[in-house]
């Protein structure tokens, strides 16, 4: 039967070129899978380090109580409601105004016309602007200009104009996302671009939207340099009363009393990290779990 | 005077229509008169300009921005690029079913009614069993009704096949009660099985509508249209009855085309 196989049991034998070929696939290989596990490295030990050295300062009088004995103890409440109350303004500020623009760059604007052209370069310079630069730009158009003074109105639109970038390319990549012939599909039977948009383009472009927004959200608890000029302070010993108070923030908070206090116990700043980067942790799960949710009901 | 004197027997007339995209000029001279209540097949090879006729006649070229036209194109004897000319109202008179079909990711009775609710002046509502009224009739007359009537409420981009999608997409220009179906290779993404049932579909529809189609298949110009057009590079080579033009064509190029020895 298979008397043909054994006759010709020299073809398609591995020559040098090949073992050589080989071995360099392994190596790039392994090379390139160190450093991707090497990236993994920086995260587990800063949540290592956090957990080891925070946790003890966690408890529920931590979260629920003011600062006392000149920060060196109590607890961090003032400040973790100063950064719901920030995120909260300038989510209020940038989400209308960010998908507004995205709307109207990704359904409406004529591609390559120079106007578009224009929005679309303030949009990409406005997310490479340093936030400390945001800051002054801040402190000058919102505290002096606008007369708003250090507030949080002023600071959470400081935070507002730094994450508008990030929510209009989110939003513009979201809305681009949505396949063309659905919106073909709408015009063609008279459906005008509003009409498209709300019965069809926007009900699916949701899920990224939604994504884009609540990582700016992290974003914006974490910023620090913005605030600062705006509308956060040290330390104040009552809650704002309403938004045109200053407020503390847990992240301007913990700077101060990891470089502007002496005599903090180790264990609060890590407390104070440790709440932040949770915060952080948590809503970005949130948005990856909402994502999957959402794209996994959603087929076409 | 009588409504039925009132209606033209010209459906769509194109008259010396040129049409350029960008520089390149896409359509020379474009003389046509497509007739009412009739099924008319547009075939010639790709490019040759079938498609831009078809975009044309509901003005979704123009949303390409570059492109130009001189000519007119008379949809019910009223020139659809003349000024006073509402986009909406044309397209809710004229339909087009697409190559591939588009379902819309919502339920199938939400795609049915979608182009109804849209055209309905603002502020009336219909009574629930209208509107039920409506997706059924529209469902029933693209013969999708009994398959689909259980499962009126999913999405319809989720379980149905290409076929019963191309038939959902028909369905939906029917609320509207259009004069024209345009319909761009509409069988070209379906199997066999699927193209005879929606050629017989097309068949259905006959005489209610006006059907312009557009095909790569020689064989379902044949089958399926009473009237003929061939195109090539841009311009009408010839325009007959169907019968007279695969039996025997008046040009060298028609012959020569449907014998397919350039294509």
């Amino acid at each position: 039967m298979n008397s043909v196989s054994g006759t010709h049991s020299v073809r398609f034998q591995a020559e040098p070129i090949n073992l050589k070929n080989a071995q360099v696939q392994k190596l790039v290989k392994i090379v390139l899978g160190l450093m991707a596990v090497t990236l993994v490295i920086p995260v587990a030990l800063i949540i290592l380090t956090l957990l080891q050295k925070g946790s003890p300062a966690i408890s529920w009088q931590f979260l629920t109580t003011f600062p006392s004995n000149g920060m060196t103890a109590g607890g961090i409440f003032p400040a973790l409601l100063g950064t719901v109350w920030l995120v909260a303004i300038s989510l209020l500020a940038s989400v209308p105004l960010g998908v507004a623009a995205a709307i109207y760059l990704s359904e409406y604007a004529p591609q390559d016309h120079w106007l578009t052209r224009v929005i679309n370069l303030a949009t990409i310079n406005l997310a490479g602007v340093p936030s400390i630069v945001h800051a002054l730009f801040g402190l000058g158009a919102f505290v002096a200009f606008f007369r708003l003074g250090t507030s949080i109105l002023a600071a959470s639109l400081t935070l507002a104009v730094m994450t508008l970038p990030v929510v209009i390319v989110a939003s513009w990549e979201s809305l681009q996302s949505v396949p063309q012939a659905f919106r073909e599909a709408c015009w063609n039977m008279g459906a005008t671009r509003w009409q498209t948009i709300w019965h069809v383009v926007l009900p699916n472009a949701l899920t990224g939207i939604l994504t884009g927004i609540i990582l700016q959200v992290s974003r914006a608890a974490g910023e620090t340099a913005p605030i600062m000029f705006t509308g956060a302070a040290f330390f104040l010993p009552f809650l704002p009363s309403g938004i045109m108070d200053q407020t503390m923030a847990l992240a301007l908070h913990l700077f101060t009393i990891s470089t502007q206090v002496p005599g903090v116990p180790e264990e609060i700043p890590f407390g104070v990290a440790l709440v932040l980067f949770g915060i952080v942790l948590v809503v970005n799960a949130f948005s990856i779990w909402l994502r999957m949710y959402l794209r996994s009901k959603k087929k076409w | 005077m009588n409504i039925q004197e009132n209606q033209p027997d010209i459906a769509i007339r194109t008259v010396s229509l040129n049409l350029w995209y960008g520089q390149f000029q896409a359509l020379f001279d474009v003389n046509l008169e497509i007739k009412q209540g009739i099924i008319t097949s547009m075939i010639g090879p790709s490019g040759c300009g079938k498609s831009t006729v078809l975009r044309s006649v509901d003005r979704i070229n123009e949303r390409l921005g570059y492109v130009r036209i001189t000519g007119a194109i008379n949809v019910l004897d009223k020139n659809i690029y003349d000024v006073d000319v509402d986009l909406a109202q044309l397209r809710k008179q004229v339909g087009m079913v697409f190559q591939r079909p588009n379902p819309l990711p919502i339920s199938i009775y939400d795609n049915v009614i979608f182009g109804h609710r849209i055209h309905r002046p603002p502020g009336s509502k219909l009574h629930r069993d209208e509107e039920d009224g409506i997706v059924e009739a529209a469902l029933r007359r693209v013969l999708l009704w009994d398959k689909v009537k259980d499962k009126l409420q999913r999405k319809a981009t989720l379980d149905l096949s290409l076929e019963e999608r191309q038939k959902l997409c028909i369905a939906r220009l029917l609320p509207v009660k259009p004069a024209v179906l345009l319909m761009d290779e509409p069988c070209s993404a379906l199997d066999p099985k699927g193209t005879a049932a929606v050629e017989d579909l097309i068949w259905e529809l006959r005489g209610e509508y006006s059907i312009l189609l557009v095909t790569h298949n020689m064989a379902q110009a044949r089958r399926t249209s009473d009237e003929c057009v061939f195109m090539l590079m841009g311009r009408v080579m010839e325009h007959s009855k169907t019968d007279d033009m695969f039996v025997t064509p008046t040009r060298r190029e028609t012959a020569d085309y449907i014998e397919g020895r350039y294509g």
